[in-house]
């Protein structure tokens, strides 16, 4: 033993070489790798440029400071190694078990080189501290890019989900697909309304064929789309009303008495056609 | 003080908004309008808001009031050009103004009462 008392720390700057192969050992075993095919030098890579940070850290960092300027490097590796990890596909639990692996190479390493029962608790216990900050950080990255991806999709999913096409001179059509939630009734409305003025119709429909189920939200959305168009001076046809729906409505008790409701698109179109003062007939072949 | 001024077209009475209406002048267009119809004898009131950024609940139930009293003096009333954000607003708050006969712009508001007085 050298004169200084083998601490956490120098489990960690000790021989990097070989507490490095110990923990791919380690990490190998627990499957933290996932699919390594392709990829056994990229978390070789990693796992080196990671414990060298670390081990950097370690030597001018003291343990009762994990938040300090010290351990800002391997920190920052970690965050980012996370959220590449997260927009991969590793499934949190790999994520995470990227760090804990470390633990059981330290461990050892402690129990190998302190005697003394108390003082290898101490220290056992300040690894522990450490892998569990470590870990803890892992975890939040990875939630972070993954909520990130997640709020993309739905503004994503707004945007497309809100197409209002014309139909004819004076008609817009709005097929709606998906449930209808606040924010979306909120985006429907007003891309209809602007889309009304601009263009100067008077008929909107707005079709339901694509909304999966129809409760009493979903309804009070669907009155407050038409009174508001009402209010702007137009009409509005709801279409595309399935036999199910009809049934829900009825036995919820929803009254959509005062909207006009169509089964289908075409019998929408057809009624639009007719208020707007138009008719379509076949005409005699020659 | 401001009014609000009510233009004559024929048998037909028009009101342009172009200010922001603040409460006492909704109860002030309220009285001028009931007693225009009487003085003139109007079968139809246009209301014209197509200027009108905030509409709260006071003025859209003066608003509601005016096409009441209209249809009591025996005049039909249309409102035309709610704004989009407008039409939202009112929906939030509820009212619905739910008797109130609304077209997209003036014109269609006037072949709209043209209509209805050619009847």
């Amino acid at each position: 033993m050298p004169t200084r008392k083998f601490t956490a720390l120098d489990a960690l700057t000790t021989d990097p070489a070989a507490l490095l192969s110990e923990w791919k050992k380690e990490l190998l075993a627990s499957g933290a790798t996932g699919d390594l095919r392709n990829k056994a030098d990229e978390l070789d890579a990693h796992a080196e440029e990671f414990l060298t940070l670390l081990g950097k850290a370690a030597r001018e960092g003291t343990l009762t400071d994990l938040q300090g300027e010290a351990w800002q490097p391997p920190r920052k590796y970690l965050e980012e190694l996370s959220s590449i990890r997260a927009r991969r596909g590793y499934s949190s639990s790999q994520t995470a078990t990227f760090v804990f692996s470390l633990k059981r190479p330290l461990f050892a390493r402690l129990q190998g080189a302190i005697d003394d029962s108390v003082r290898l608790g101490e220290e056992l216990w300040n690894v522990t501290t450490l892998i569990d900050e470590l870990g803890m950080l892992t975890v939040a990255a990875y939630l972070r890019t993954r909520e990130g991806v997640i709020a993309r999709q739905q503004a994503d999913m707004l945007e497309l989900s809100t197409p209002v096409v014309k139909l004819w001179d004076g008609i817009l059509a709005l097929p709606m697909i998906g449930t209808l939630d606040s924010a979306r009734t909120q985006v429907v409305m007003e891309t209809l309304l602007e889309r009304i003025v601009e263009t100067g119709s008077e008929i909107a429909i707005l079709d339901i064929t694509g909304v999966p189920t129809v409760d009493t939200l979903v309804a009070q959305h669907l009155l407050k789309t038409v009174t508001a168009i009402r209010l702007m001076g137009a009409d509005c046809i709801v279409s595309g009303v399935r036999p199910q729906i009809a049934q829900t409505i009825v036995h919820l008790g929803v009254n959509l008495q005062g909207i006009l409701t169509k089964a289908t698109l075409a019998d929408a179109l057809e009624l639009a056609l007719e208020r707007t003062g138009k008719e379509v007939i076949s005409r005699s072949r020659a | 003080m401001d009014r609000i001024p009510i233009l004559r077209m024929g048998r037909l009475l028009l009101v342009t908004i172009q200010v922001d209406v603040h409460d006492s002048l909704a109860t002030q267009l309220q009285d001028d309008l009931s007693s225009r119809i009487v003085q003139t004898g109007a079968k139809g009131v246009l209301i014209d808001i197509s200027a009108l950024d905030i509409v709260d609940s006071f003025i859209a139930r003066s608003i509601a009031n005016m096409a009441a009293m209209a249809s009591l003096l025996d005049a039909q009333c249309v409102l035309v050009g709610m704004r989009p954000a407008v039409a939202i607003t009112l929906v939030e708050l509820g009212a619905t103004m739910v008797g109130v006969r609304t077209a997209l712009d003036i014109d269609r508001g006037m072949a709209m009462l043209q209509a209805g007085l050619a009847r």
